[in-house]
C-alpha cells in the first residue's frame, strides 16, 4: 500500500575493505590478543554474513592497554590545549574526509540506514570532535574552576546503537580534558572503533592516548574493575549500569552513567498532528527503535486520539523496511538475533497483557533479523510493554486528559532519559516541560542531538551529562 | 629604492622573469583597485591608497553580507575559521618572505583555531538561563552587534587578533591595514577560505585618512581602535563614533603583548546581549 513504487538505490560497499580480522589496538598498534583472549565474529544483521573475526581481549590484554594509557597519560596531559585541540580537529577533519566509508561501514555492522548512518552518525561524531577540539584550549572557561585538571585513564564502554557516534561522545571530551583512554566498543558492532584506530594513526595522535580493547561483557568487566583506570563512562542497560555501579564503590574512581529510557512523548490536541505524527514516527522508528531516548511510549490527549492514530496508522504504512544500503530504507535491520529475541519476547507479552497489536503489511527479507514497525494501543500503565524498555521499533499507546494526568503518566517509570511534548501553546509546553523528571525534553520535535547540547538522564536513567560545556564536567577534577 | 622581500620578486631564479602581484583593496569578495586610482609605495611595490568611497563601499559590502553570516550556524562559522587556519598555515612560506616571523605565524595560526572554537561555545560561557522569580522562562544569548571598523595592528598576530574575535561572532568587518602585503596576503587566504565574500574587507592606505569616514558613517555599529597609535586620533574619532552611538574599543593604554590569552574581551566587546521572557503555564 506504498504510495510510490521505488526502484532499489543501493549504496556501493566497494568504498570500505574491511580485512578478514583484526586485532586489539593497543599502544599505537594493532596487536594481537593474549593467549587468555579469544576471538569471535561480527556479523552484518541484514544477511548473517560474517563480515570479520576479531580479536576477544582477556584480563591480560586490558592490563596492557590500561598501562599504555598511563604511559600516555603524562606527556598527553601535559601538552598545552592548543596541541591536544589541533589533534582533535585533525580526527574531525579526517572523520569528514572518511565520512562515506564510515557511513557504509557502519551500515554494515549495525543494520542501521544508510540515510540514517550517513546524515546522523556519521557527520555528528565529526561534529563532536570538533566540538571538543575547541574546548581543548579553553578549559578554564568551562566555569569548573581555575585549574581543571585531566583525572587520568578513562574506561569506556559502549553500546552498538550508535557505535562510532557514542565513540566520539565518550573520546573526544576525554582527550579534550587531557585524559587518556581505553575503550571497549560492543561486541556486535567493533569494526567502527577499529577504523577509529586507524583515523587516529592517520592523525598521528601519540601512542596510547586512545586504545579500543574488543570483546563481550567479560572484557567490559575486566576494564571498568581494572585498578589502574580513574574514570569509568558506561552506555548501555540499566542493569549492567547497576553492575558497574557497585563495582567502583568502595574506589576513587570517577562514573557517569547513560543507560536505559522509556520517554513519554506527549501529544496534546492542539498539536499539529502532521508534524506530531512525524515526531512519533521518528521518535520510535528511528535507527529501529535502538535508541535509549526514543519515545516508546506515546501519550495522546484524548479528544485528538482517533485522529492522531488515523495519521500515524497512515504514515506507518509508508514505512520502507528493507536493506540497510538502500538509500530509501528506513527501517534497518535489528542489530542482533538475541535482540530481536527480546523484542518479540516482550511484544508478545504486550499481546498476552490484552494490548492490541498492529503492524501495517509489510514483507520482510528472508535472512537475516527483522522486526515490523509495531504500535501497541490500548496499553495501561501496568502493561510490561510501557514500564520495560523494549529497544526496538515497538510503541506503546496510552491517553490522557489533562496536564497533570499527562505529567503523572509520564514521570510514572524508574527511567528518566528524555520526554516529547507537541502543542501549539508555548506557556504549555514549557510549564509540562518543569514537571517532567527526564534529562532531555524535546518540544515539537524529537531525537534531536547536537555537540553542544547536554544530554543525560535522571533517576534510573543514570547520571553526568554528555556533550555540551557540561559534558566537559565528566572528565576534569 | 630597497630591495623587495615580496615573494614575486624572491622567486626570480634561473634566469626566469617573475610574475609580480599587484597589491589591491578586498571588498565584498573582489580585489578592485581604489576607486580613486591611487597607490602609494611600500617596499617597492605599488599598493592601493584607499579613499573615503572606498571605505563607504566596504560599508555597504559588509552590511550586506552581515544577516547570513551571522545566521550561519556557530559550527559553519567555526568550521570556516579553521579553514582560514589551514589555508594560512598552508601560505606560510608566502608570509615568511613578507617579513612576518615563524614563531608569530605559528601564533597567528594558532589564534585563528582558537577562536575557531569559540563559535558554538561563547553563547555558552556568556549566555544563560536567568532564575527570574516568576513562572517564566527567561534566557540570555549573545548576538554580534553587527558591522565593524577596525583599525588594525601593524604585526600579523594583532591582524588576526582583531579580525578573527569580531567575524566568529557573526559581525562583519572593514579593516583598515597597517601592513599592507601582509594584510592583502592574508585576504588571498579569506578568499579561498570559505569565507563569505564582504564579512572581511580590507583597505590599504592610510588609516588617519579613512578611520574619521568609518568613525562618522552611521551604518557602522562598532569601531575597534586596537591598532590606533595616535592618542589625539583616537579620542577624536571616539567623538565622532558617538553620533551614532557605536561601540568603541578604544587603543590599548602600553604596547599590546598579542602572544597573550586575549580573554573574552575582544569578543564580548562586539556582541549585544538578547534575553527572551516566555511564559510558563498550563
Amino acid at each position: 500500500m506504498s504510495l510510490f513504487e521505488y526502484a532499489p538505490a543501493p549504496e556501493s560497499r566497494s568504498v570500505v575493505d574491511i580485512a578478514p580480522s583484526y586485532g586489539l589496538f593497543i599502544d599505537g598498534e594493532f596487536v594481537p590478543a593474549a593467549a587468555s583472549g579469544g576471538v569471535f565474529k561480527t556479523v552484518n544483521p541484514a544477511s548473517e554474513e560474517v563480515l570479520a573475526e576479531i580479536a576477544e581481549a582477556g584480563a591480560e590484554d586490558v592490563d596492557r592497554a590500561v598501562a599504555a594509557a598511563r604511559r600516555a597519560f603524562g606527556p598527553w596531559s601535559a601538552l598545552p590545549g592548543a596541541e591536544r585541540a589541533k589533534y582533535l580537529f585533525r580526527i574531525a577533519r579526517i572523520i569528514q574526509e572518511r565520512a562515506r566509508e564510515l557511513a557504509v561501514l557502519e551500515s554494515l555492522d549495525n543494520g542501521k540506514p544508510i540515510k540514517e548512518s550517513r546524515d546522523v552518525d556519521v557527520p555528528l561524531a565529526a561534529a563532536h570532535f570538533f566540538y571538543y577540539a575547541g574546548w581543548a584550549d579553553k578549559l578554564e572557561y568551562a566555569g569548573f574552576g581555575p585549574r581543571p585538571r585531566a583525572l587520568g585513564v578513562a574506561a569506556q564502554v559502549i553500546p552498538w546503537n550508535f557505535p562510532l557516534l557514542m565513540l566520539a561522545w565518550k573520546i573526544a571530551p576525554a582527550l579534550a580534558a587531557g585524559n587518556t583512554v581505553v575503550l571497549k566498543p560492543a561486541e556486535t558492532t567493533p569494526l567502527s572503533a577499529l577504523f577509529f584506530a586507524d583515523i587516529c594513526r592517520q592523525a598521528d595522535l601519540p601512542p596510547g592516548v586512545v586504545n579500543i580493547v574488543t570483546g563481550a561483557g567479560e572484557t567490559g568487566r575486566a576494564l571498568v574493575e581494572h585498578a589502574g583506570v580513574d574514570k569509568v563512562a558506561f552506555t548501555g542497560s540499566t542493569e549492567v549500569g547497576r553492575q558497574i555501579a557497585r563495582s567502583v564503590a568502595g574506589t576513587r574512581k570517577r562514573l557517569t552513567l547513560e543507560l536505559g529510557g522509556k520517554a513519554a512523548n506527549i501529544v496534546f490536541d492542539d498539536a499539529p498532528i502532521d508534524q506530531a505524527v512525524e515526531g512519533i514516527v521518528n521518535g520510535i522508528f528511528f535507527n529501529q527503535g535502538h535508541v535509549c531516548c526514543a519515545g516508546s511510549r506515546l501519550l495522546v490527549q484524548e479528544s485528538a486520539y482517533d485522529e492522531v492514530l488515523t495519521a500515524l496508522k497512515r504514515r506507518m504504512a509508508t514505512l520502507r523496511v528493507g536493506d540497510p544500503l538502500d538509500k530509501n530504507t528506513d527501517v534497518g535491520a535489528i542489530n542482533s538475533a538475541a535482540q530481536l529475541a527480546r523484542i518479540r519476547e516482550l511484544s508478545d507479552v504486550g499481546a498476552a497483557e490484552g494490548a492490541e497489536r498492529w503492524s501495517p503489511p509489510c514483507e520482510l527479507p528472508a535472512q537475516g533479523y527483522w522486526f515490523a514497525p509495531t504500535i501497541f494501543t490500548g496499553v495501561t500503565q501496568a502493561h510490561r510493554i510501557a514500564r520495560e524498555e523494549i529497544f526496538g521499533p515497538v510503541l506503546s499507546v496510552l491517553t490522557f486528559r489533562t496536564p497533570d494526568e499527562a505529567i503523572e503518566k509520564a514521570n510514572n517509570t524508574p527511567y528518566g532519559l528524555s520526554a516529547g511534548i507537541w502543542s501549539e501553546k508555548g506557556s504549555l509546553i514549557l510549564a509540562v516541560a518543569d514537571k517532567l523528571r527526564a534529562g532531555v525534553v524535546w518540544a515539537n520535535t524529537f531525537n534531536k542531538f547536537d555537540p553542544t547540547s547536554p544530554f543525560g538522564g535522571y533517576k534510573e536513567s543514570g547520571y553526568g551529562r554528555e556533550g555540551g560545556r557540561h559534558g566537559l564536567e565528566a572528565y576534569l577534577a | 629604492m630597497p630591495e623587495s622581500l615580496s615573494p614575486a620578486k624572491a622567486a626570480a631564479r634561473g634566469g626566469r622573469l617573475a610574475v609580480r602581484k599587484t597589491y589591491k583593496l578586498y571588498i565584498g569578495g573582489a580585489f578592485p583597485r581604489s576607486e580613486s586610482g591611487r597607490t602609494y609605495l611600500v617596499d617597492g611595490d605599488n599598493v592601493a591608497l584607499a579613499s573615503r568611497k572606498d571605505a563607504r563601499d566596504a560599508v555597504v559590502a559588509a552590511r550586506k553580507a552581515q544577516p547570513k553570516w551571522a545566521g550561519a550556524t556557530a559550527y559553519n562559522r567555526g568550521q570556516v575559521l579553521y579553514r582560514i587556519a589551514e589555508m594560512v598555515e598552508a601560505r606560510r612560506a608566502e608570509f615568511i618572505a613578507l617579513g612576518v616571523p615563524a614563531a608569530e605565524l605559528d601564533a597567528a595560526v594558532d589564534r585563528w583555531v582558537w577562536y575557531a572554537g569559540w563559535s558554538d561555545k561563547i553563547a555558552q560561557v556568556h549566555g544563560g538561563a536567568n532564575p527570574v522569580a516568576g513562572p517564566f522562562f527567561n534566557i540570555s544569548a549573545p548576538e554580534p552587534t553587527g558591522v565593524v571598523g577596525v583599525v588594525a595592528p601593524d604585526s600579523f598576530l594583532g591582524l588576526v587578533s582583531v579580525i578573527a574575535p569580531a567575524i566568529v561572532t557573526g559581525n562583519t568587518v572593514v579593516v583598515l591595514a597597517a601592513a599592507p602585503q601582509v594584510a592583502v596576503t592574508l585576504a588571498e587566504v579569506l578568499a579561498t577560505s570559505d569565507v563569505p565574500g564582504g564579512v572581511v574587507n580590507i583597505l590599504t592606505g592610510h588609516a588617519a585618512e579613512t578611520a574619521p569616514w568609518l568613525a562618522s558613517h552611521d551604518d557602522v555599529n562598532a569601531l575597534d581602535l586596537t591598532g590606533l597609535a595616535d592618542q589625539d586620533l583616537a579620542t577624536e574619532l571616539e567623538r565622532a563614533a558617538a553620533g551614532s552611538l557605536k561601540r568603541v574599543v578604544r587603543p590599548p593604554a602600553d604596547t599590546p603583548d598579542f602572544t597573550a590569552d586575549p580573554g573574552l574581551g575582544p569578543m564580548t566587546a562586539l556582541l549585544e546581549t538578547k534575553t527572551v521572557w516566555h511564559p510558563k503555564g498550563f
